[in-house]
């Protein structure tokens, strides 16, 4: 039974503030195939294309026969927890400080050991749901829960690590004129963050939606235009030190590519809005996020992008805001190893149309603002990294997998 | 009784065993300790450098030296040159191979050494660099090294045989008795029951008297065949047998037996021996928990009746069953891959009756034990063999 985690009281500015420590990251290439598989969520361990055995820790060749066709496959989850241990004095910092640990060993019914970190309502002997998870240091682990729902789940100790629960944390929502932005609003809040700041570009200015944001108990509305460097730095001096996960909800949806358009205007503010306002947010929240990664029960956690799914392949209809999504994708790498060494990790939403006035012409289906504001908070909760919200990012993932040119056909017509 | 053909170790003799007296901290490096060690060699077989013609090297903390980087240092010239990177069963696994090189006289005397330093910082770095398996699966759960995988194995083992604290406690006991006799062992204060019990728990349900302390050290001896070592007048004791397994049981879900149940009978049979024959025993014991595993699998009790064992016997070197005699590396210290080597010099001392002041007296006969490489889930090496003294 877990007791459920308290509201993190005032910080005292007197006090050292704890810098972040990163568990062991060191793996080996082959083990990166837990690292992809954790990324999305998904349970993935190596089966022989052979012989059908599941292997685990990551292997070059099958330890039945050999074979070097060992696959990653989205495999079972179930195991049995054989043994637990509780290490009390680990030789690594960031396992110190968070000692005492529970690790255990897991026997997986489809066959392999498994040393996971445990949920504390993992009980020996008991079945659990193994996931993988990625940890502070942005690397897959795997992690035992019990196989029911058990009370206060989402907060223990361990599970916390591996994740970014908005509960109790501070967001700061960077574009609240957006239909996406104030449905974020609203799914955070409802997620139990304490402060769910609200960015919004000359606040006198009235506009659609306003009234669910104003007076409304934990939700602040802010200056901030984010293609702007001088807004997005005077936002980071009032509240910079209380972001514990941002969501960049820029929004900057123009048609069309190269041939039809004169000039580069449009380009130069899609690239402002989308790729600078990205740039101008990082410089000014990302340095004080890297530094509060261990900063108790708020501490920063996350930075969300909400992309669209054509930065990974070009659509021509809307060829020049593809290759600016594409740029911001690029750049959200960057990002991710930036603030790495602070435990704070960056979640990439990519999405298809969305249900919105800039793709009025698009025929269905679209994306409903309120579904992608429920995929951020999942995949915040589930410590994701990628994420492809709707039937049109899932449908571009697996083509691209499946045939990039392809998909570079099919999408010009 | 288990038949086998393999070829007896006849006219193989173990001499000139060296200890370099353990620190717990040492700012020379493990070239410097394994220097020590091959130096006392030569001083106390009474032989110069240039005799030795085969040399068997094992150490976590050479950083990139190998063996053949060692033979410039050293200025050694050999003929036949290992180096046997198996932690616990380093010792065993240089034994056998030296043992066949001087028998098929690829080499006339081989010098077996492991020697490791301890910088402040080292021990967490071999914990950090030890496998792929454990940089990838293991080391980054808590990052407990050998004691977090070591307590998962003997929580299952303790559980599954109904072994208590105190049965394993009584190993470490013994041995911290052992130690105080032993003016080279680290551990210089006695250790009671209650004491190992009320000992600070370190990863469940492994406490601090189940660990062994990292230090510096290095451990050698020499291996010959028997007219070299007459014509050096050297005392010598024979190799009689010797068994080595890697990744047994690989099906058991967790490890409860190591390759010695694989093999027990065939080291009895190559030496000629019974269990009971035994005069002193010197296991691997990185844990007592593993110990006690080890009384089992080597045949001296059935599975699961090593807690029953270790309560009737007293492990005490004027004990019935002598057993770890120096105070072994829990009371000794574990010089790294030396750790390995720190039971059969033990040993091979006694059988010549140069073990001084921890002597079993009219000791002839005597195994010793290796255990190493947890690579993963379990030790996955495992070694013993069998030596008999001049005297028998």
């Amino acid at each position: 039974m877990i007791e459920p985690i308290k509201p993190p009281r005032r910080k005292n500015p007197l006090l050292r503030t704890r810098l972040p420590a990163s568990p062991p990251r060191p793996r080996s290439r082959m083990s990166h195939g837990f690292t992809r598989a954790a990324a999305e969520g998904r349970f993935m361990l190596q089966r022989c294309e052979a012989c059908g055995t599941f292997a685990y820790p990551a292997r070059e060749a099958c330890p039945s026969c050999l074979s070097a066709g060992l696959a990653f496959v989205d495999a079972p989850r179930r195991g049995v927890l054989l043994a637990e241990t509780t290490a009390r004095v680990p030789s690594d910092v960031y396992f110190r400080e968070r000692a005492p640990w529970r690790i255990g060993l897991i026997k997986m019914d489809c066959g392999p050991m498994i040393v996971a970190h445990l949920h504390a309502d993992c009980a020996e002997g008991a079945a659990v749901s193994m996931s993988l998870q990625l940890d502070k240091s942005g690397q897959a682990v795997a992690f035992a829960r019990p196989e029911r729902e058990t009370p206060n789940m989402a907060d223990d100790k361990q599970w916390r690590e591996m994740t970014a629960d908005p509960k109790f944390r501070r967001v700061l929502v960077t574009n609240g004129r957006s239909v996406i932005g104030q449905e974020a609003v609203t799914a955070l809040k409802a997620a139990g963050a304490k402060t769910v700041f609200v960015g919004i570009a000359e606040p006198w200015r009235p506009f659609a939606g306003e009234e669910r944001l104003r007076g409304q108990d934990g939700i602040e509305i802010v200056t901030l235009d984010a293609a702007d460097e001088k807004s997005a730095t005077d936002l980071a001096a009032d509240i910079g030190g209380k972001v514990d996960i941002l969501v960049n909800t820029t929004e900057y949806v123009r048609p069309g590519g190269l041939l039809d358009r004169r000039g580069t205007s449009i380009a130069r503010d899609e690239i402002d809005q989308a790729y600078l306002g990205f740039i101008n947010l990082a410089q000014a929240f990302g340095p004080a996020m890297r530094m509060r990664g261990a900063d108790g029960i708020n501490s920063s956690a996350a930075w969300v992008n909400i992309l669209s799914v054509y930065a990974l392949a070009n659509w021509p209809a809307f060829g020049a805001y593809s290759a600016s999504q594409a740029a911001c994708l690029s750049l959200s790498h960057c990002l991710r190893a930036e603030l790495r060494p602070g435990g704070v990790r960056v979640m990439n939403l990519f999405t298809g149309p969305v249900d919105t006035e800039w793709f009025q012409t698009v025929p269905p289906p679209k994306v409903a603002p309120r579904a992608i504001a429920q995929a951020i908070v999942s995949g915040l909760k589930d410590g994701l990294e990628e994420m492809y919200v709707g039937d049109i990012a899932e449908e571009i993932r697996q083509r691209l997998a499946a045939n990039p040119k392809a998909l570079e056909r099919e999408l010009d017509r | 009784m288990t038949n086998t053909l393999r070829a007896p170790y006849d006219g193989v003799v173990i001499a000139a065993p060296v200890t370099i007296p353990y620190m717990r901290y040492s700012i020379e490096s493990a070239q410097w300790w394994i220097g020590r060690a091959l130096s006392a060699l030569v001083a106390q077989a009474g032989i110069k450098a240039s005799d030795i013609d085969g040399l068997c090297v094992s150490s976590f903390t050479m950083g990139t030296d190998s063996g053949i980087g060692l033979t410039q240092h050293f200025g050694l010239c050999v003929r036949w040159l290992d180096t046997i990177p198996l932690g616990g069963a380093s010792a065993i696994a240089a034994l056998r191979k030296a043992a066949r090189a001087v028998q098929a006289r690829d080499a006339d005397i081989v010098a077996c050494v492991a020697g490791d330093t301890n910088h402040v910082d080292s021990f967490r770095l071999t914990l950090e660099n030890f496998s792929r398996f454990n940089q990838d699966a293991v080391y980054p759960y808590g990052a407990g090294g050998a004691n977090a995988s070591f307590a998962l194995i003997a929580r299952n083992y303790m559980r599954m045989f109904g072994v208590a604290r105190e049965d394993v406690g009584k190993i470490a006991v013994a041995q911290r008795a052992n130690a105080l006799r032993n003016p080279h062992a680290l551990m210089k204060a006695p250790l009671t029951l209650e004491q190992y019990l009320a000992a600070r728990p370190i990863s469940d349900p492994i406490h601090l008297f189940d660990c062994v302390m990292p230090c510096a050290g290095a451990e050698a001896f020499l291996v010959m065949r028997d007219e070299t070592a007459s014509s050096l007048k050297l005392p010598a004791a024979r190799l009689l047998a010797t068994i080595e397994r890697h990744n047994a049981f690989a099906d058991d879900p967790m490890q409860v037996r190591g390759g010695w149940a694989m093999d027990v009978g065939e080291l009895y049979t190559m030496a000629g021996v019974k269990p009971d024959d035994l005069d002193v025993v010197q296991t691997y014991d990185d844990y007592p928990v593993i110990t006690m595993m080890q009384f089992e699998d080597l045949g001296f009790c059935k599975k699961g009746e090593g807690a029953e064992f270790v309560r009737q016997h007293d492990l005490t070197i004027d004990g019935d069953f002598p057993h770890n005699t120096s105070g072994g590396q829990l009371s000794v210290g574990q010089a790294g891959a030396a750790g390995a080597y720190l039971g059969l010099v033990e040993g091979l001392r006694q059988v010549l009756g140069s073990a001084g002041p921890t002597q079993v007296r009219n000791a002839s006969l005597a195994l010793a034990s290796g255990f190493g490489m947890i690579n993963y889930d379990r030790g996955l090496a495992s070694g013993a063999a069998i030596l008999v003294g001049p005297s028998r």
